[in-house]
């Protein structure tokens, strides 16, 4: 009823939404059905630390309860803010994707954090909401011809391959893998010409041999190892088969909620961030999966809903990126884990173990649902 | 306004059309995921759950605690004692070398440790342990346990190790046990033998009885993490002990009959029940001290063992090969008079050698001993009587009695390494040498010289054949075994052989008898007659025997002439002193053989050890009949 009433005004251009009225505008199915996949997490952790709380369970509770908190707030944020902070949000992200860069130099092997007083932040989680938003103001900005002309198809080009060549550096393919087909998601929804993914999926692949020889010694070794797992099954394949063997053997119900012999006998690696997916499945079964995996899949039904119902192009833009992001993430990390990818450090949204992870993807949903609830929101044209 | 929704329009039209094309793509990939799913929970799940048991569940080997070994009396002879040794597991041979490195620095490995330890862990499936160090003292335990946070995965695990109290004595008897090698897996699959810490039979009855002492293994089923620590026992079965053993040795005698050979550099006793074939007694000096095996023997204690000329891992007494002299003469003999050659009364004479063609036999005693019949022959061991009795006789006759006495062949003892020797017979000549039987070769195996080559165990086979009265008697090692649930005790005495008889006639076997109760009545070994007191023995305790005198080197014309003795010859060329004797002379129950290598005259120096053992064995007769095992055993 307020919002057929909303709708009447609407002729002569929106009339301001009440407080109420966004409170109302919030999907809360859609916060329920996070909220349900936050505790699956809880209850994968619970289990993954052999029946205990701690050390990770309880405190991914309270991450979710704060990151919550922040999602509520994001949602209440007109995007007119987050079309002018999308810039300054995507330089500063840059900013510290170098700085971990630097330091990770002087590390050793693989840098991803950046430690800020008590705080241990992971700068390319940042960096993949930066994308979505900086490429989501840039095509609002541009016109149906624009779009599909290949000189505008330039800058979000670089947008996307200074971050993606970041965090290569770090080196962390999994992030640059989601970075590159979050942006080439959001390029083919904001309307650049089908041909120019067939070029750059040509020129990919011409590139391919290049890139092996960039690769790290054991970024290789992971690849190899994908296409034929059983060529080192105690060691690098070694992964990848007891995660196989942890979900097979789970069968259509599972071993029972605490009884996974894999998981609490220590053959899975990473049981609690990585492999998480497999810790629950192994327990649940192929039932448990459904559900989780019916989860998601609701989450993005809802993404591209609000993406359908935005009222103007950032909007669209944005939801559809986090959404993309979202399957991304859900997609790479299931398939890594049942040996259908290689394996890749791609954590499984609000359910691995991981404080940066969980709060970045808490801020996009926060996004996703501000869309809905500024669906009518008038925004300039501008660059 | 209008302008800006036109425009918007364009844009979410197109927008609409590629969402949808993209989210039709999401739909596909999570129907994959979904299939994938199926394919691995459904499909395929039930070998997915046996790799998962296979991961978990981990079968343990519960080695058996192994048989022991007694003497006759019940004294023991092999036990086991506790061990405390280390062992480390390593999660699929990560950070091994580290682990190499520290204990190297605990222990001082040495470089070939490292190498097998390397090895041996790199090879390991399923963690299993790996032995690091064996008998640990208190000192290194607790050096081991003080580092303990440097070295995961290395523990300390009471184990049982081999204990042989008798040392040398009984060494070449009951050998000793080491680590499984390769070519002992052979015909068996018995799991236990994969265990690192596991035991198997090297030399003597550990080995001849290996598969009795070794026992069956108990299992137990543990859960294991991923580094291979156990979680919990899921179930177990208890192995059972291997069986214990009584030998046929007296332990006793052993010693005695070890004492008497003292004072020799290098040689062999054997006494023998000559009803039963029990091995009353079987020396070989030197001895060495199995004990080094059991806690792993070292490279140089290993090169001086093999190096010693003496050869002390050499059991000479199954394994030590001799040309058996003159105390082959009762085969010539007894193949002469059996084959109709001789009768007792042929008398043949002994100018002081024999010629034939230009070649002369000589006999050893300068003069000749004038005509002679079989038995005074044996008692003066003619040489001459013999050739000729041989060449009457002709080879196969020979060869043929000699076979049916034991000679050529290995007994049934069981000792591992157990040598054949060489009884020669024409076919073997010709097959070995290339050339045919020769007179020459007959007059020399009438005096057991040549191609002749027996060991003293055979020479203990045939004098107790002879003493029987012609019964193919077995030697003998093994009285009882039985499991550790079951009674351990000796067979009751037996006073028949019960082995087949040889179908020797019996008056030729007393004619043969008689030569040889001569030879120490008034014949090469009257010296024998009296004790080493000189005092005369017990009637009841008096022995019939016969000498040898084997020669190493032919004694060439030159040194003939020149009248060179045998003291002037460096050690390993002088003869070798051999006597064989049974006792006692009306109901004979034990033979014995003797052989000092490079001892000279047989009589001089191998008969009064025979003498000794001999009349002790006799002496000691009593104890064996007696009920006397179950208390020594129970003591």
């Amino acid at each position: 009823m307020s919002l057929a009433s909303a709708n009447t005004v609407a002729l002569d251009g929106p009339a301001p939404v009440g407080f109420a009225e966004k409170i109302w505008r919030i999907n809360w199915g859609l916060v329920l059905v996070l909220t349900a996949i936050a505790g699956v997490g809880v209850l994968a952790l619970y289990s993954a630390a052999g029946g205990r709380f701690e050390p990770w369970a309880a405190r991914h509770a309270v991450r979710y309860g704060s990151a919550f908190v922040l999602m509520l707030v994001v949602a209440m944020v007109h995007p007119k803010v987050w079309l002018a902070m999308a810039w300054p949000i995507y330089i500063v992200s840059v900013l510290l994707l170098v700085a971990v860069d630097v330091i990770g130099k002087i590390g050793m092997g693989a840098q991803r954090w950046l430690v800020i007083g008590p705080m241990q932040i992971q700068p390319s989680e940042i960096a993949k909401v930066a994308v979505i938003l900086v490429l989501a103001r840039y095509y609002h900005g541009l016109s149906r011809e624009q779009a599909s002309q290949f000189l505008y198809t330039l800058p979000p080009l670089a947008i996307i391959l200074l971050v993606v060549g970041l965090v290569m550096v770090q080196p962390d393919l999994g992030t640059a893998m989601m970075v590159l087909m979050g942006g080439g998601a959001l390029l083919f929804v904001a309307g650049v010409r089908i041909w120019m993914f067939l070029a750059a999926g040509v020129g990919a692949v011409a590139c391919l041999p290049i890139a092996w020889t960039l690769m790290h010694e054991y970024q290789r070794k992971r690849v190899l190892t994908f296409l034929d797992p059983d060529r080192d099954p105690l060691g690098a394949g070694y992964h990848i088969t007891q995660s196989k063997i942890a979900i097979g053997s789970g069968g259509l119900f599972g071993k029972g909620f605490l009884k996974g012999t894999q998981s609490s006998l220590n053959f899975l690696p990473e049981k609690q961030t990585d492999f998480i997916f497999t810790t629950f499945v192994e327990e649940w079964g192929m039932a448990g999966a459904c559900v989780l995996l019916g989860l998601f899949a609701l989450v993005l039904v809802w993404g591209f809903s609000i993406a359908f119902r935005s009222q103007h192009h950032f909007g669209r833009l944005l939801a559809l990126g986090v959404t993309a992001m979202m399957f991304l993430y859900v997609f790479i990390n299931t398939a890594m884990v049942m040996g259908l990818l290689p394996v890749v450090g791609v954590p499984l949204p609000l359910v691995s173990n991981g404080g940066t992870a969980l709060l970045s993807v808490m801020f996009a949903c926060g996004l996703l649902i501000g869309v809905n609830v500024y669906r009518d929101a008038q925004l300039p044209r501008t660059r | 306004m209008k302008h800006f929704r036109k425009g918007d329009g364009e844009r979410s039209g197109l927008f609409t059309r590629r969402a949808l094309l993209l989210g039709g793509a999401q739909a596909v990939l999570l129907t994959a995921l979904a299939g994938r799913l199926y394919q691995l929970q459904v499909v395929e799940t039930d070998r997915f759950a046996t790799l998962a048991e296979e991961n978990r569940i981990n079968l343990r080997l519960l080695p058996p605690s192994r048989g022991l070994i007694f003497d006759r009396a019940g004294q023991p002879l092999a036990v086991n004692r506790n061990n405390f040794r280390a062992m480390a597991t390593s999660d699929r041979g990560r950070g091994v070398d580290v682990l190499v490195e520290r204990l190297d620095q605990i222990f001082g490995l040495g470089d070939a440790e490292k190498t097998r330890m390397l090895r041996e862990l790199r090879r390991s499936r399923n963690a299993q342990p790996v032995v690091v160090r064996e008998n640990l003292g208190w000192e290194e335990v607790a050096r081991l346990e003080f580092n303990a946070p440097d070295l995961p995965g290395v523990f300390i695990d009471l184990g049982q190790s081999r204990d042989y109290p008798e040392g040398d004595l009984m060494s070449h008897i009951v050998g000793y046990t080491g680590r499984v090698a390769d070519e002992d897996l052979a015909g068996r699959d018995d799991p236990v033998l994969q265990l690192a810490t596991m035991r198997f039979g090297k030399k003597g009855v550990e080995r001849s009885l290996e598969d009795d002492l070794r026992g069956r293994a108990g299992a137990v089923q543990v859960e294991v993490n991923a580094v291979g620590r156990v979680v919990r026992e899921l179930d177990r079965t208890e192995g059972q002990p291997g069986s214990n053993a009584l030998l046929t040795i007296d332990l006793d005698l052993q010693r005695f009959a070890a004492e008497k050979m003292k004072e020799h550099q290098s040689g062999s006793v054997v006494v023998m029940d000559v009803i039963t074939g029990d091995i009353i007694a079987m020396v070989s000096t030197p001895g060495f001290d199995p004990s080094t095996f059991a806690r792993g023997i070292t490279q140089s204690e290993w090169r001086d063992l093999l190096d010693n000329p003496e050869r002390p891992l050499h059991n000479k007494a199954i394994a030590g090969v001799y040309p058996p002299g003159s105390t082959y003469k009762m085969v010539t003999a007894l193949a002469a008079l059996e084959s109709k050659a001789i009768d007792p009364w042929t008398r043949l004479p002994c100018v002081g050698h024999l010629e034939l063609g230009s070649i002369k036999f000589h006999c050893w005693l300068k003069g000749g001993h004038g005509s002679t019949n079989v038995t005074e022959a044996i008692a003066q061991s003619c040489d001459c009587f013999f050739y000729e009795a041989a060449r009457r006789a002709g080879i196969d006759r020979v060869s043929d009695m000699a076979q049916r006495l034991g000679f050529g062949k290995v007994s049934e003892l069981g000792l591992p390494g157990e040598s054949a020797a060489n009884q020669p017979t024409r076919a073997w000549k010709q097959e070995k040498i290339g050339k045919p039987w020769q007179h020459g070769d007959t007059f020399n195996l009438g005096i057991g010289q040549g191609y002749m080559t027996a060991t003293p165990l055979q020479l203990a086979v045939m004098t107790a054949r002879l003493a029987n009265g012609g019964y193919e008697v077995q030697p003998n090692l093994l009285l009882a075994k039985a499991t550790p649930r079951e009674e351990l005790a000796p067979p009751p005495p037996r006073t028949k052989p019960s082995a087949p008889s040889l179908r020797l006639n019996p008056q030729h076997l007393a004619l043969i008898r008689e030569g040889m109760v001569q030879v120490v009545a008034a014949g090469t070994a009257s010296h024998l007659r009296v004790d080493a007191k000189g005092r005369p023995l017990d009637p009841a305790l008096r022995f019939a025997g016969k000498t040898g005198t084997a020669q190493v080197k032919r004694i060439t014309e030159r040194e003939r002439e020149m009248g060179i003795t045998q003291d002037q010859l460096p050690w390993h060329l002088r003869h070798h002193a051999l006597f064989v004797c049974f006792g006692p002379i009306d109901n004979p129950r034990y033979a014995c053989a003797v052989i000092v290598e490079h001892g000279q005259g047989g009589g001089k120096t191998a008969g009064p050890i025979g003498r000794d053992v001999l009349v002790e064995t006799m002496k000691r007769d009593p104890s064996r009949r007696t009920d006397s095992f179950r208390k020594m055993a129970s003591r």
